[in-house]
This record gives structure tokens, sequence and C-alpha cells, in this order.
């Protein structure tokens, strides 16, 4: 099997890592960086439990290559809070009840922090098309939605 | 610090919103879900080879090509593993042995150094199978006619409250005769009799199942698995395997969903079986979302024949339910999932002569399990429909006809158990208020109709009559509480409920007690099992009891220090306190040290552990013939819904404004992590009832991923979704508190029915309740064109 050494920044810091060609941005971060915050729900594209940021985009990380990330800015869950200071989605979907079983909840949180980003004052329905592709089945959503709108409020 | 010696009992911790104790994990990361831990370069990676047939003997396995592939170490059949399994029936193999019987059943297993290699090998074994006509459908599955699934059903095990009928491919015949429903009918103004189907529905966990097995060259077992149920698992995996329970420890971290599926035992066996034959190494098997879709555990479909009267004054004289539960090929768990829908078959009605037959029936079908509140989504979608049927026959209004209906506190219930105290009436009312029921309001266009509809349901704990649970508290130095449970978190927040209680019982500050996974079967108390929205109530109890014990030790302690009486003695806060003398000290080190005595003359006390436990001890058996018996369950949590909602009379889609639901919850020990259980559930019931359904084809699932089979969306869920609470407080409980994480998807189904026929005028009984089924029913009543 092929060998790709890539170099990338992930959660500000920068790696070096040698990927074999079929391996996915998903793997390589739980399992070559054991950056294991980001999930695995489907590996298909499907759930949104893998969700990073990849250049400041949302993206699903199983379905990216990790040879493909040469030169990559990459966000995870692990690198949302800045020196044990919470990232203020953090706190409004804690302080909304907005967690379950917690799954979900790193790929939610990062698709919101991407819609925030390029959306401050997001409106009801550009937040629910935004977390779309992030699939709860433990919450009913509403709660993750106003930490969303709660956010955009404090920050 | 001085505390206020006074002997107020005002509770800081019960009835209060506490933060989730497991809250700043989950938002950074750092929580640990099984596929999390890590395992080294040892790690082997497992596959199943599955059945492509729904039903066919297996004439020949040929695993040769299969072992000789380069990184593959293990390969079994179900040749290496003959000892059946099962939680309450053992009809199952942990491999399929002479004969498949689902779609998916795994027939072999291989273990290698990559999932590559796994995967490769899967594809290397070679198996023959001569096909068999398969069973399709509960109701002709039933019937003589229908070939068999298990011909030597009547071998198997069962505990003596399943009655299988060998020879049938009914698995559990389940019955109540209340009164006599035969001769009632005649006395009737109004009868309404008709078929409910509910399909096959998945839980949908987004972590899917993984486990990985260890066994070591002593022969101990380990197993790291997503599970609700590690206590279970050891004791079932020993049984298959032959292995004593000591030898076995299942270690449970957080569970990212579970729903039921993660009861009992589905695929935990499989790498358990496989690292038996490669000692030392971790075996990972970990489900794709494909085979977390049609090879694990499913909610089993329902065919129910209803047939309900009432008097002209709209009071219920008959009740009469069939149920035919598409139990799959295995029923080990399906067969007291039927139970529960029989005991309970009546729904949350007082009604003089009921009739109930629920009837397990094996087909080719996907294995029937739990499905949170298992069995009684199913029931309520028809019987509560068909009350709403009756009551518009009998032309009395929806709401006045549930509450002169409903079971209340003394009513003889349909098993004959006296019921308890309950607050259905309440939350009947409460839903209702909250949609203005009785009001028309206007649509909000042209093209639009407007409804509204209610549902009531209840539902007791399913289970064993005596499961148990058990907790310990240690104190540590700093006067920080650390309470041991084998009840796992899966998302409800029992961890959180339980630190609220111990915090409660033992005196100290909620901020002080640590309840933490994983739950491991080597250290942690006895839990029966996370299911059937026990744990509040029966783990409650539990570490209740167990503070209690800390506490009394504590003040033992104490009150031979200070030469008082243990009456005059309390803690409040992390202090003892005397209401005598007014002196106080802090828990800090005494509860570790001790106290020494004065002069030098020695110490009182030592590390302070409390354990307690509960176990109900008066649910009794049923008849065989009659169902009846003084206690069936240890008590039922009752509650309405009710929504208004428009279609769309272009597409049949519907549109929910408002969806309300109250619950009689006994007590809410953290109100907030309630609401959530509610609005949760809620949205799931809504799920399954718009959106869900496994598309079976001959026993192959046509839809197994989350494009085909679409679950709710943020974009889909109603903005309004209030939870209501209300507390009629349960006498065995612990604060009166009684379960909730199952029973808000309970009644949803029959909510959203009864709310699209007040809208349409058409009824569209059978979920899911798409909006092209919606669409042709208006069709076809000719409401659109
Ligand atoms: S795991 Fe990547 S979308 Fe599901
Ligand atoms: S919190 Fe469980 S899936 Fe979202």
């Amino acid at each position: 099997m092929s060998f790709h050494r890539i170099i990338l920044t992930v959660n500000g810091s920068t790696e070096q890592v040698d990927v074999p060609g079929n391996m996915t941005l998903l793997q390589m971060l739980r399992e070559k960086l054991a950056l294991t915050g980001t999930k695995n729900g489907c590996a298909a594209g499907e759930c949104g439990a893998c969700t990073v940021l990849m250049n400041g985009e949302p993206v699903n990380s199983c379905m990216v290559l990790a040879a493909e990330c040469n030169g990559a800015d990459i966000i995870t869950i692990e690198g949302l809070a800045r020196d044990g200071q919470l990232d203020v989605i953090q706190k409004t979907i804690i302080e909304q009840g907005g967690v379950q079983c917690g799954f979900c909840t790193p790929g939610m949180l990062i698709s919101a922090r991407a819609l925030l980003n390029r959306n401050p004052h997001p409106k009801e329905e550009e937040i629910r098309e935004a977390l779309v592709g992030n699939l709860c089945r433990c919450t009913g959503y509403n709660r993750i939605v106003s930490a969303v709108k709660a956010a955009a409020e404090v920050q | 610090m001085t505390i206020a010696p006074t002997k107020d009992k005002a509770t800081t911790n019960i009835g209060v919103s506490k933060p989730r104790v497991d809250v700043r994990e989950k938002v950074t990361g750092a929580a640990i879900f099984t596929d999390d831990v890590q395992f080294g370069a040892g790690l082997l990676h497992a596959r199943a080879k599955r059945s492509p047939y729904a039903h066919a003997l297996i004439k020949r396995i040929d695993i040769s090509k299969a072992k000789a592939l380069p990184g593959v170490k293990v390969v079994v059949t179900g040749e290496d593993f003959p000892n059946r399994t099962g939680l309450y029936l053992r009809d199952r193999f942990i491999f399929a042995r002479d004969r498949v019987r689902f779609v998916g059943e795994a027939v072999a297993g291989v273990a290698a150094v990559s999932e590559e290699i796994a995967d490769k090998a899967v594809d290397l074994i070679e198996v023959e199978y001569e096909p068999l006509p398969g069973v399709h459908d509960p109701v002709y599955g039933a019937s003589s006619e229908a070939p068999l699934v298990h011909p030597d059903l009547g071998s198997y095990e069962w505990p003596n409250f399943i009655f299988p009928v060998p020879g049938t491919n009914i698995s559990n015949h389940f019955k109540v005769r209340k009164g006599d429903v035969d001769s009632v009918w005649e006395k009737c103004a109004a009868v309404v009799e008709y078929t409910f189907r509910v399909p096959h529905v998945q839980h949908v966990p987004i972590e899917p199942h993984v486990a990985i097995a260890k066994v070591d060259d002593e022969g101990n077992v380990t197993l790291w698995a997503s599970s609700q149920s590690p206590f279970a698992q050891r004791n079932l995996i020993a049984k298959s395997l032959d292995i004593p329970e000591s030898k076995i420890r299942v270690i449970a971290p957080l569970i990212g969903g579970g729903f039921g599926c993660k009861a009992g035992v589905t695929m935990e066996a499989i790498p358990v079986a496989i690292a038996l034959k490669a000692k030392g190494h971790p075996v990972k098997f970990r489900l794709t979302r494909e085979e977390e879709f049609y090879t694990n555990f499913v909610r089993q479909g329902l065919v129910a024949q209803i047939k309900v009267g009432c008097d002209k004054d709209g009071n219920l004289l008959g009740l009469q339910n069939t149920m035919y539960w598409d139990g799959g090929g295995y029923t080990d768990y399906g067969v007291n999932i039927t139970r529960a829908g029989g005991y309970s078959g009546s729904g949350p009605f007082d009604c003089p002569n009921v009739k109930v037959d629920s009837l397990c029936v094996y087909t080719n079908h996907p294995v029937g399990g739990a499905y949170r509140g298992f069995g009684m989504s199913e029931v309520h979608t028809g019987i509560v429909q068909a009350m709403d049927m009756l009551a518009e026959k009998i032309g009395m209004d929806r709401v006045e006809f549930l509450k002169k209906n409903v079971v209340q506190e003394g009513d003889k219930i349909l098993t004959g158990m006296t019921m308890h105290k309950t607050g259905i009436k309440e939350c009947i009312d409460k839903a209702a208020q909250a949609i203005n029921w009785g009001v028309k309001e206007p649509n909000s266009a042209p093209n639009k109709l407007r409804g509204k509809g209610i549902a009531v349901m209840w539902k007791a704990p399913a289970m064993p009559p005596n499961a148990g649970s058990s907790a310990l508290i240690k104190l540590n130095e700093d006067a920080s509480v650390t309470v041991m449970i084998g009840g796992q978190e899966i998302g409800q927040g029992t961890f959180t409920a339980m630190a609220q209680i111990a915090a409660e019982a033992l005196g100290v500050p909620f901020e002080s007690v640590k309840v933490k996974g994983p739950i491991d079967t080597q250290y942690s108390p006895y839990e029966w099992q996370t299911v059937a929205s026990r744990l509040t109530w029966s783990m409650g109890n539990a570490v209740r009891n167990a503070a209690l014990d800390a506490r009394r030790r504590i003040l033992d302690m104490v009150a031979e220090a200070w030469g008082e009486n243990v009456e005059d003695l309390d803690i409040k806060d992390g202090y003892v306190i005397s209401y005598k003398t007014e002196e106080s000290i802090s828990l800090k080190n005494i509860v570790v040290y001790g106290i020494p005595k004065p002069n030098d003359e020695g110490w009182i006390g030592g590390p302070v552990v409390g354990s307690g436990n509960f176990m109900p001890t008066y649910v009794t058996g049923l008849d065989k013939e009659t169902g009846q018996g003084e206690r069936a369950v240890v008590h039922y949590t009752t509650g309405a819904q009710a929504v208004d909602l428009e279609v769309d009379l272009d597409t049949g889609q519907i549109t929910i404004l408002k969806a309300v639901s109250a619950f009689d919850v006994g007590k809410a020990i953290n109100p907030d992590l309630v609401r959530a259980q509610i609005e949760g559930g809620f949205v799931q019931g809504m799920s399954s009832a718009i959106f869900e359904e496994m598309k079976l084809v001959n026993g192959h699932m046509q839809n197994p991923s989350f494009v085909d089979y679409r679950i709710a969306t943020s974009a889909d869920v109603p903005e309004k979704i209030e939870a209501i609470i209300v507390e009629a407080p349960q006498d065995d409980g612990p604060f009166g508190a009684r379960g909730i994480g199952e029973h808000p998807m309970v009644p949803t189904i029959a909510a959203l029915a009864n709310a699209i026929y007040n809208a349409t005028g058409v009824r569209v009984p059978h979920p899911p309740l798409s909006a092209e089924k919606i669409y042709l029913a208006m069709l076809d009543a000719g409401i659109v064109k």
C-alpha cells in the first residue's frame, strides 16, 4: 500500500503524518493523532458525527481522504475550547440542555461554530438548515437550536 | 462556617435542575465512548459472514481459503459454539448452526490484523445453502399452514412466565381474560372494530454497536462494550460459552444512544467467541451503519385486531385486542415484549370486560428487541386510535371520553391489579388546555386543513419480577462523595439524578458528589439492566439506601465522640450538626480517619462506606389462561400528548404547529432533565410516526442507510414542543419518583393520526403517516382531486 507523508495543522499545532492512500481524515484523526472526540456514526457522509473544520469549512471527515489534507488547517472538537475556556457555543449548549448521550455533540458543535463564523446572527430557519446534516437521536434538536441562538446573542 | 441548627427539611437537591455531571466532557470531545478506548498494536479486527437468505438450511461451510489468507488470525463458525443463548427464551446461537432464519444472521466470524483483510476473508468463506420457504407475515406465521421457523421450539429453555406453543411458530401466547367480552357486544351502543398495522422500525443510535473482547492466558475474559446491560451480558455470555461469571468482566463506557438496542446480547458475544481463539489479542467488532440497520435488534412489527364498545353514555363495556407480533428469526427478547404488550394491552383504560391475546410469532425477519417503551408505542397506536373512533361514533368530545374511561386509583385493571394513584386526568387536562382544545382555529392558508388530536398512554417497567439494583457510597478525605452504581448513563442523565439523590439523602452539597463511568462488572455494584425506565426509581432507591447507610455510620461515630444521641444530630451541607448543643463538625477527614478520643485515648470510626440495594418483592405471577394476578407490575407511569397541526392539501405534508406532552413522573428529581426526555422522546416518536419504516421484501431490508431510512432532522422538528410535569408521588419511589425515559414516544403515533383525522376527516391508521399516504387517502376520500 502506498503511504503519503502529509504536513497539516490540527487545532493549531503542526503535525507530520504518514497515511495510507485509502485512509480518511476521520481515521487519521482518531487512529493516528488519538483525537477521538470526532465520532464515526456511519462512515458514509450521512450523519455528521465526524464533522470538523477544514480550512474554516465544515466537512464530513469520513468523506475526505487524509492524503488530500496536506497543508490543510483542521479544527476538531478538541480545538474548540481555548486554554480551558469553552467556546461560547459550548457554554450555551450546556445552559440550554442540548446534550444527552453526547455522541452527536462534537459534530453538532463544529457545524454550529461554522455557521456562526460565516453568519454571526443566523435566523431560526438558517440554524435549522445548517444543522440538517447532523443527526441527533436524543435531544429532538430544539435545545441545540436555542443554544446557537443564545450563542449568536452573546458573541 | 456555621450551620443554622434548625430541623427544617427544605431540600436543595430534589426537584432542582442541576447541571448534568457528564456535560463538560461531552462538549469538549473528552468523553470516552467504547470506540475511543485505545488497544495498541495487538488489536485484531473482527467481521461477520452473514446470511443472504431469510430462511435456509446450511449445507456446508468451507473456511479453508479464508484461513489461508495472510493476516487472518481466527475463523470460527457455529460448529465451534454449540450452546444456545437468550435473555428470556434460549433460542439462538452465537453463529447460526444448520439453519439461518433471517437475512444478516451471522454464520461465521473472522479476526484479522486489519479490517480490509477481515473483509476479504469474509468474502473467501464459502457457504452452501438450501433455501426454505419463509414466513414474512405474523398472522400467516401463526397459522397452521406456515412452515416452522423453529421446529425444535419444544426443547428450548424458558422461564415460567413465557408460554410457547411447540409445534407452531408461536413462541409466547400471553392471554388476559377479564369479565365476559363475548357477550358484551350486543349491550353496546357503539362498537368499533379495526385492524392496525405497525411496521418494523430501527433504533438508530448515532453510535453504532461496538465491542472489544480480550482473553488472557488464564481464560479471563474482558469485554468492553457499548452496553445497557453489562451484568446481563456477563451472565448470558457466561452461559453461552460455558465460562463462569467470575471469569468475565464487562466494562461499559458511555453510550452514544441505545434506546433498548444495546440491552441483552446481540453482537457482543461474537468478539468474545473469536477472542477465545486468539488469546492475548484484543478483538474489536464494530457494526457498519448498514449492519446496524438490519442485523441487530429491531422494533418488531405488529398486527393488532382491535374491537372496543361502549354504552350510550360513552362508558367502555368491552375491549378485545388480538396482537400478532412479528418477532423475527429469534425471539429471545421478543417474548417478553409480547408479554408486556399483553398485560398492558388495554391501554390506560378502565373496562369491565377485556380479552387480550398477545402472540409472539417467529418469522424470517430481523430479530425483535427492546425499543424505548417496548411494545407500548405499537399497542397504543391501535388502541388509542380505536378509542378516538369510538368517541366519535358515540358522539362525545374526545377529551371528555378519555377522562371518563381512563384508569383511576382503585380501579381493577385488566390483570386484576389495583391501580395506584395516578395523575392521568390532570395530564389530559393540561395537554388539552395547552393546545386550546375545543377551540376551532383558522388555517394559515386556504390550501391547509387544521386539526387537533390527543392520545393517552400508560407503561409499566417491563422486567422480571425481581430485577434488582445496588449501590455503594464512598466518602473521601476532602468530604467528597463517590457514588458507585451499575446503571448506565445513556444520555438520560441518570448519573446526575443519582448524584442529586445521594446528596439529598446524605446531607452534602451536590457539587461534592461524583458519579462516573465506566460501569465495570468487576467493581460496580450489581444492576439488572439499564432498561424499562427503571433506574430513577429502582437504582434511585438503592442509592438513597446507600446514602442513608453512610449517614448512619457517620452519625454513630459523631454521637459517640460527642456523647450525644443520634436523634439529635443531622448532616447538612457537609457538616454534622447537633440540634441540642449547636456544635458542628465538617465531614472532612473524619469520614476517613475517624475522630480522636480525648486525652489520646484512641480513635472512633474509620473510612465510611455505605451500601444499599433495592428489589421489588411484591410482584406476583399471572395465570397462564386468564392473565390474572395480584400485582403484575411495579407501577404504571401515565401521560397524555396533544398536537395541533395542519395538513397541506397539495402535498399531504403535515406541519405540527404545537405539540404538548404531560406525564406523571411521581416526582421530578431534575425537572429540566425530565423535560429534555419528554421533548426528545416526542421527536423520536414523531420521527417514527411520519418517516420510519424498515422496508422488508421477502426478509430483505431495502433501505439500510440514513439516506433511505430517514429520521427526523433539525428542519423537521416543530418549534413549539412543550413538556408538562405532573407529580402524583410513587409510594415506593425515591422522593416519590418514577421513570419517564421511554414514555414520551409511546402515544405519539396515535396523537398524530387522531389530529390528521380531525383535520381532514380521513384516517390514515398505519404508520408511517407519510405525506404520500395522507395525500392518497385524501384523494380516495374525494377531499382533493
Ligand atoms: S461518520 Fe461521517 S457523516 Fe457519518
Ligand atoms: S445527544 Fe445523543 S445523538 Fe445527539
